[in-house]
């Protein structure tokens, strides 16, 4: 969804500069998730599916609190539920709103090929025009987080946009604007992340948390989406969040050396067969020439 | 008929059977079309080729596809060739003067053939790099469908596939060039078939003798 009064920083499978880099002075912003608060009630899924206009799809119970199993071309918030046993025999239901991460190095945008089917605006949000989407599924590969969904019929990839058209107009995310318990927030990046070390460190001085914490996790260059945890030394425990996410190496190998190895050696070789011709042509002399008809022996 | 080759009446000798020539052109053309698409999503320098070739989107639905094509080819040709593509002790020799091949001075090498080790190399290569490549590709094809747990295999894919494809340049660099503009006649024999008794000679000088050995000598 392209949104005219977003700037854009990155742009994927572009050749040649960005026009929104180094052009504006412009927040990043963020969302903040306090895992400590959310009671699991789905009204974020809601408004996620109403404010997109996403098509209803069946539901899967699995005998939990989660609506299904994981996130979907059309359905890109999900709060997942999981029931944890902790050492002193209690329980903890441990609940988390997943949906991308916009990521400050996205893996997907790294990995795409196809020019401007992945943006990165000035104010940080990750975001897929499906209009130039190729349908290759390399997003896929290269997120850490298992958030971009291919639609089987248009083969083109989804995933949540940060309701990047209401940032654009100064509103915050639909997710936001939904949540009853006040876990959610939207803001600058700073602001979040001193609101999140703020409520972790009441956690762990008033509510018995001695490992709560913040998840802004740097092998991507830190997230748009920060998490506080009870136990931050866990993160997995919260359906599977990634202790230390980045984007695969192999990706990495292949936009970066192999890419340039590839191409100096495809002009090298190119170049190397053209200088071997002007050298020493063909390999018989024009006056001798063996592929004349019947050819004398 | 033996596929390895036999003087014709005009005084020519088959170098390709019709079968031959028929996979390698279906192997040539959907590798063309497998390396222009290939290019375009390998560099954003390169993605016009998926525009003038349909589209990205037709690109990318096609490739796979195109891809099945092309291993087919190859199996077909490892089942048409593999025996005359094993290596021998002479082998050895004739890269040990690969200088004298480079500088156009095949009177000097040791004698090759129905095919030349550098052509054998371009063989086995293609061939285990085609496998590679379908392998790989079968995943890069269905990304969306391999499980989470088994991620592994769409970074090993993203990895192989390409490097795989560059391997594959290189040796149909060096075949294009080596059978379109240094070795005249090349091009006519995977076209019409047939060769000049003096290419045969030239270029396959045991080959050649096998040839003319069988068969009686062709009258001017």
């Amino acid at each position: 969804m392209s949104q005219a009064t977003l700037r854009v920083q990155k742009i994927s499978g572009h050749s040649g500069s960005v026009p929104g880099q180094d052009a504006q002075r412009e927040f990043t912003v963020c969302k903040l998730i306090d895992t400590t608060t959310c009671i699991g009630c789905k009204a974020c899924e809601v408004a996620c599916m109403e404010w997109n206009d996403l098509p209803f799809g069946e539901t899967v119970f699995d005998n939990t609190y989660q609506t299904m199993p994981e996130t979907r071309w059309n359905y890109w918030n999900l709060i997942l539920f999981n029931e944890h046993e902790k050492e002193d025999g209690s329980l903890m239901w441990l609940m988390r709103k997943n949906q991308c991460m916009h990521c400050a190095e996205p893996g997907c945008l790294a990995a795409c090929p196809a020019d401007g089917a992945i943006v990165q605006y000035t104010n940080g949000i990750v975001d897929f025009q499906q209009a130039n989407c190729i349908g290759c599924g390399y997003c896929i590969t290269g997120c850490p987080f298992d958030i971009p969904k291919m639609n089987p019929k248009t083969n083109r990839v989804f995933k949540c946009t940060l309701c990047s058209d209401r940032v654009s107009e100064g509103l915050e995310p639909a997710c936001i604007k939904s949540c009853p318990t006040g876990c959610l927030h939207f803001g600058s990046k700073d602001d979040m992340k001193d609101l999140a070390e703020k409520r972790a460190k009441q956690l762990r001085e008033h509510y018995n948390f001695p490992q709560a914490g913040v998840y802004d996790p740097a092998g991507v260059g830190g997230t748009g989406v920060v998490y506080v945890l009870h136990d931050a030394t866990k993160p997995e425990l919260y359906g599977g969040l990634p202790a230390d996410p980045h984007v695969p190496w192999s990706v990495k190998l292949w936009k970066g050396p192999l890419k340039w190895l590839g191409n100096v050696a495809m002009v090298g070789g190119l170049i190397g067969l053209c200088v071997h011709y002007l050298r020493y042509g063909p390999k018989d002399r024009d006056d001798e020439r063996v592929d004349s008809e019947g050819g004398k022996s | 008929m033996s596929s390895s080759g036999h003087v014709l009446p005009q005084g020519r000798i088959l170098r390709y059977a019709f079968r031959e020539r028929l996979t390698h052109w279906i192997a040539a053309g959907s590798y063309t079309y497998l390396m222009l698409t290939g290019l375009a999503f390998w560099s954003p320098w390169c993605f016009w080729l998926a525009f003038i070739l349909g589209g990205g989107q037709v690109s990318r639905m096609l490739h796979p596809w195109v891809g099945l094509i092309f291993t087919v080819a190859i199996l077909k040709m490892y089942s048409m060739w593999a025996a005359q593509m094993r290596s021998t002790a002479a082998d050895k020799s004739w890269w040990g003067s690969i200088g004298h091949y480079i500088r156009n001075e095949d009177e000097k090498m040791p004698a090759a053939g129905r095919y030349n080790p550098g052509q054998k190399l371009l063989f086995w290569g293609f061939l285990s790099c085609g496998i590679l490549l379908f392998l790989t590709g079968i995943i890069l094809w269905i990304p969306e469908y391999i499980p989470w747990n088994l991620r592994f295999l769409r970074y090993v894919a993203v990895l192989i596939h390409p490097a795989a494809a560059l391997l594959t340049i290189a040796l149909f660099l060096v075949h294009v060039y080596m059978s379109v503009f240094a070795e005249r006649g090349a091009f006519g024999s995977i076209v019409r078939g047939d060769v000049s008794l003096a290419f045969a000679k030239r270029y396959h000088p045991a080959w050649y003798e096998e040839i003319t050995g069988q068969t009686a000598p062709p009258k001017k």
